[in-house]
């Protein structure tokens, strides 16, 4: 028998690629050199740094994808590749901008109005509007199409009941894009009747409240809607339309390079701390660890090259999130074994804290965006199985 | 030809091959010799068929995929290209590659000496080998050579040299280029190989049934087989990543060497998940000489070892990326702009 292509042919990258990496590098040993951040581990979960956004949008370097006449630069979604994996190997701070800038803006270009184009998009690409994530809900998380927040019709609009959860930023952001059920619950159809509205998060109605991590950190919101109004104007796309929007996103989320970066920063220190090993075993541990992103890197970069081609390749996406994901967690292990250090969450840089963040973080990178054995389904019935 | 009308003329040679015989496919080879894919990359001036590295990688996979029993790495990447290079008339027929040390007399052309566990040697046409910058062809006629296999059953075989020689002077580099096109050739078959088995085990899960159902209808065997198809996954394209890389900067190139590694590093951990989960879905069945999984899964463990494991290429890797250090680290993985 034969089996569907499991991942796309490489992408080469476009000749003009070399002259963008090299001037967002030059950019981060600068900020680097002046001490404006420290690089960290999770840094588009946990580094919230508005000066940083802005410095980037300054140069062109958010909302690349979103054409010039809604103030964005027209690039390619490659060129905002590099962008993206030069920033989070640096661990530079991402997180202001990180949803808005890699799922609002296209979902906007491929769904939004006119109007709801001109609202958004120049502040995304000005680093100045941030967004969330309105998906998940108490009793709905990996079940996506069980949300029970629900929208009535009224005058000119709608009126938003029901409780959002994990909405990283959400105590910062300007709005999030809520999937909600704009008519009931359909047992033969779950998919149907859910929409996306657009929520204004300092609307009256709206309260968010703090979710702590478990490290008592705040990046995690609880966002309450209490007959909340959302004008007809900010619903995206169609209503009941909400599940094919809503996975298409999904779709274009799961095999960017934070999906196996969030410990780069702690494999380049782990590299730093065995400065003249001459260990085979230590070796070997670390050509493992390089050899593998290697590879991750080219089959995240060859879905990128086949997204701007126009193909949404699932079953690969899903791969490089499982594989990624769980690389990035086989960082720490070898992190910690080859090096005798303890993980310290009070050091102000370096290895120690590079470790402690990675270890308190690392729960998270096999749950967002859909959890590794939701993934491996997707692969699964790609495989024919189901 | 495009990629896919090449893969689709490999796999339908080698799908009708007779994989279970054991020993050298001479049918097969004489239809690899007819459709020029025996000596893909050799130039055609010297017979072959002049097609890049990204090319070869879809033969080879597709030779690996169906448990192809001739050196096709042997003589079009390695021998043939060593004969081409040192401008040594290429034998007809199947080559391959010997590595070892001789007591070589140069000026009367003679050399003596055994080679241990040379691929194919019992079927070839002629066995190469360098020798500091010399490029020797040995006619097999004349040597006495003992039978010998890899786990996989291929031959490997030891061979006692002593009399004339063909030898000729290669690049002073060539020895370098040798290994990292021996690395990629290995690698492109594991990835093939690890296609195979999974594509087997995706088809026994979907038939086999227990419980009332087929056995892929649970999501314990599910999840075991999507862990298998990322493993290929990212075998396929670490492969693909190399040969482009070989297209586009040659098997000296630094950048090539780093990729081949990384491929025949990542192929080689992948073939031990992907024989094993393999096996584990197949039950006692694939665990019997009557079933042909063990083709697939066989030449996985043969040849994660062959041209160099995944513990001698992630040796220079990880002694690459701690010269490199914090800063530099991943201008090695991604190059320099």
């Amino acid at each position: 028998m034969s089996l569907p292509a499991l991942v796309p042919p490489p992408t080469e990258l476009p000749p003009r690629a070399a002259a963008l990496r090299a001037s967002v590098r030059e950019f981060l040993a600068q900020e680097l050199a002046s001490g404006a951040w420290t690089p960290r581990a999770d840094v588009w979960l946990s580094g919230w740094d508005e000066r940083f956004s802005k410095e980037l949008a300054r140069r062109g370097w958010l909302g690349m994808t979103i054409p010039t006449e809604y103030g964005g630069h027209g690039a390619s979604p490659l060129d905002r590749y590099v962008v993206t994996e030069e920033l989070l190997a640096a661990g530079a701070p991402v997180a202001a901008h990180w949803v808005a800038d890699r799922q609002i803006g296209p979902s906007l270009m491929r769904f939004g109005t006119e109007e709801q184009r001109q609202k958004f998009l120049p502040g995304i690409a000005a680093g100045e509007v941030y967004f969330g994530i309105g998906m998940s809900e108490p009793d709905s998380g990996s079940d996506l199409a069980s949300v029970r927040s629900r929208a009535e019709r009224v005058d000119g609009g709608w009126e938003l009941t029901g409780t959002k959860v994990w909405t990283s930023g959400g105590h910062r952001a300007h709005a999030f894009f809520a999937l909600v059920r704009t008519s009931p619950k359909d047992d033969a159809n779950r998919h149907a009747g859910l929409s996306q509205l657009i929520v204004d998060l300092r609307a009256p109605g709206v309260t968010v409240r703090p979710i702590p991590l478990l490290t008592g950190a705040h990046h995690f919101n609880e966002v309450v809607f209490d007959k909340t109004f959302v004008p007809d104007g900010m619903v995206l796309g169609e209503v009941g339309n909400g599940w094919q929007q809503v996975t298409s996103e999904l779709a274009f989320e799961r095999s960017g390079p934070e999906r196996f970066l969030s410990t780069y920063p702690l494999l380049a220190a782990l590299v730093g701390e065995l400065r003249g090993s001459t260990d085979p075993g230590t070796r070997r541990a670390v050509g493992s660890l390089v050899a593998r992103l290697f590879a991750l890197r080219g089959m995240s970069l060859a879905i990128a090259g086949a997204l701007e081609h126009g193909h949404a390749p699932e079953l690969a996406a899903a791969v490089v999130k499982d594989l990624g994901t769980r690389y990035e967690n086989e960082v720490i292990d070898a992190a910690r074994l080859l090096v005798a250090t303890p993980p310290d969450p009070g050091a102000e840089g370096g290895f120690a804290r590079l470790l402690a963040d990675s270890v308190l973080h690392a729960p998270g990178f096999t749950l967002r965006g859909g959890t590794n054995e939701v993934l491996r389904g997707i692969v699964a019935r790609g495989l024919g199985l189901r | 030809m495009s990629d896919s009308d090449l893969q689709d003329l490999a796999t339908s040679v080698f799908a009708a091959a007779d994989a279970e015989g054991s020993g050298f496919d001479a049918d097969l080879w004489a239809t690899l010799t007819e459709t020029g894919l025996a000596r893909l990359t050799l130039s055609e001036k010297v017979g072959g068929s002049g097609a890049g590295f990204a090319e070869s990688a879809v033969v080879l996979a597709a030779a690996g995929a169906h448990a192809a029993r001739v050196p096709l790495v042997e003589t079009d990447l390695l021998a043939g290209w060593l004969l081409e290079s040192a401008g040594i008339p290429i034998p007809d027929g199947p080559l391959t590659i010997a590595t070892g040390d001789l007591d070589i007399a140069r000026t009367e052309r003679r050399a003596a000496g055994v080679l241990h566990r040379v691929p194919w040697a019992r079927a070839a046409a002629g066995i190469v080998m360098l020798a500091g910058d010399s490029v020797l062809l040995f006619d097999p006629a004349g040597l006495q050579i003992a039978d010998g296999t890899n786990v996989a059953e291929e031959p490997r075989d030891t061979v006692t040299v002593d009399g004339e020689i063909t030898a000729s002077g290669a690049g002073d580099r060539v020895g370098e280029h040798l290994r990292v096109r021996a690395a990629f050739g290995r690698a492109a078959l594991l990835a093939g190989a690890a296609h195979g088995a999974l594509a087997a085990a995706v088809q026994y899960a979907g038939e086999r049934v227990q419980f009332g159902r087929p056995i892929g209808r649970f999501q314990a065997v599910q999840q075991q087989l999507a862990l298998a198809a990322a493993e290929v996954a990212a075998a396929e394209s670490v492969v693909a990543v190399a040969a482009r890389t070989a297209d586009a900067d040659g098997f000296g190139a630094a950048s090539t060497l780093f990729a081949v590694a990384a491929a025949k590093s990542r192929t080689s951990e992948a073939a031990g998940v992907v024989a094993r989960i393999a096996h584990q879905v197949h039950g006692a069945i694939g665990f019997t000489r009557e079933h042909r999984l063990r083709l697939t899964t066989t030449r996985l463990w043969a040849w994660r070892e062959e041209d160099g494991s995944e513990a001698e290429w992630n040796d220079l890797i990880g002694g690459l990326a701690i010269e490199a250090g914090s800063s530099e680290l991943w201008v090695l993985i991604t190059g320099k702009p």
